[in-house]
């Protein structure tokens, strides 16, 4: 159990000091490696204590994903340059109290209920527990979402599917004075558009373009 | 170095979560690191909603954080889109020039 403690210890302090260093950082380009970084060593606590699945799916939404999304939208917007100091500006002096004080009080309040939690012992039902059983976390885990929880799977199918027509709906723009092809004008011109017959006099031209 | 059980995960995630908020509390130059924040937040609850379900031997907290996982990236995809937007409107996205809707 103590290379346990040593693993817990070390992925957590990683992840604190790099979520620290998210809030903090001067460069925002930093901050989304911090991000990154704390991405990661909270995949490797959740792969540490059994929950496979989800700490390599963590990776690869959130590492693989999420974060470069970040990177991207950070080096479009070129606000990597913009300082983000705390406490330069008077802008942000007045809000230090009122966020430290929030803060605090929600961590205390957080500390309590797990402290309560903790004295409160005949919630464990460690004969339930998934650890015994010899199927895997990810077998267990299809099992249950395919069947008992198929209804929210595909809603959250339909989330991602309305979150990237929203995301491509607000982006998009139209662009002027680019020479496109247009498929619904090419097909919906008539001969009586194109082609008109004159009757043209001999010795005088005729005018085009009017 | 006691035995690591559930306190130390909650603990973990309590402390995550509270340097979420005093990230979007603190931050008044870039609106990107509050989006930051809010994921740091919301994978504060992941914590907690894993190690209870591994604790306590119940699948339902790994799957509701598979859905948390999928809102946190379709809100992160809208929001880096909002941004964008704004962005291409007004310029600059540092968080005290946005105040057109004076709230």
């Amino acid at each position: 159990m103590i290379a346990h403690s040593i693993f817990f210890y070390t992925f957590s302090i990683i992840a604190i000091v790099s979520a620290i260093m998210v809030t903090a950082s001067k460069n925002t380009v930093h901050s989304v490696f911090f991000l990154i970084l704390d991405f990661i060593s909270i995949s490797c606590l959740f792969i540490m204590i059994g929950a496979e699945f989800l700490g390599m799916i963590m990776l690869i939404v959130y590492v693989g994903a999420v974060a470069v999304l970040f990177l991207f939208v950070v080096m479009m917007l070129n606000v990597a340059q913009q300082k983000n100091q705390w406490f330069s500006s008077e802008e942000s002096s007045k809000h230090i109290p009122v966020g430290l004080i929030i803060s605090t009080l929600i961590f205390v309040e957080l500390i309590i209920v797990v402290g309560g939690w903790k004295y409160k012992p005949d919630l464990f039902d460690i004969n339930n527990s998934i650890a015994i059983n010899k199927v895997s976390n990810t077998h267990s885990l299809g099992q249950v979402l395919y069947t008992d929880y198929i209804h929210i799977f595909q809603i959250s199918g339909m989330i991602l599917l309305v979150a990237m027509i929203g995301a491509i709906v607000l982006t998009f723009r139209k662009r002027e004075g680019v020479k496109t092809q247009s498929y619904i004008k090419q097909i919906s011109r008539e001969r009586s558009d194109g082609v008109s017959v004159l009757n043209v006099e001999s010795n005088k031209g005729v005018k085009i373009d009017d | 170095m006691t035995e690591i059980g559930l306190g130390h995960y909650l603990t973990l995630g309590a402390i995550i979560f509270s340097i979420g908020i005093i990230g979007i509390f603190l931050n008044r130059k870039n609106i990107i690191v509050i989006l930051m924040s809010i994921e740091l937040i919301l994978l504060a609850v992941n914590i907690n909603l894993v190690s209870f379900s591994i604790f306590l031997g119940d699948l339902t907290g790994q799957v509701f954080t598979l859905f948390i996982l999928t809102v946190a990236a379709a809100e992160a995809a809208i929001g880096l889109a909002i941004i964008v937007v704004y962005y291409r409107n007004s310029g600059t996205i540092r968080v005290e020039h946005i105040d057109e809707l004076k709230g």
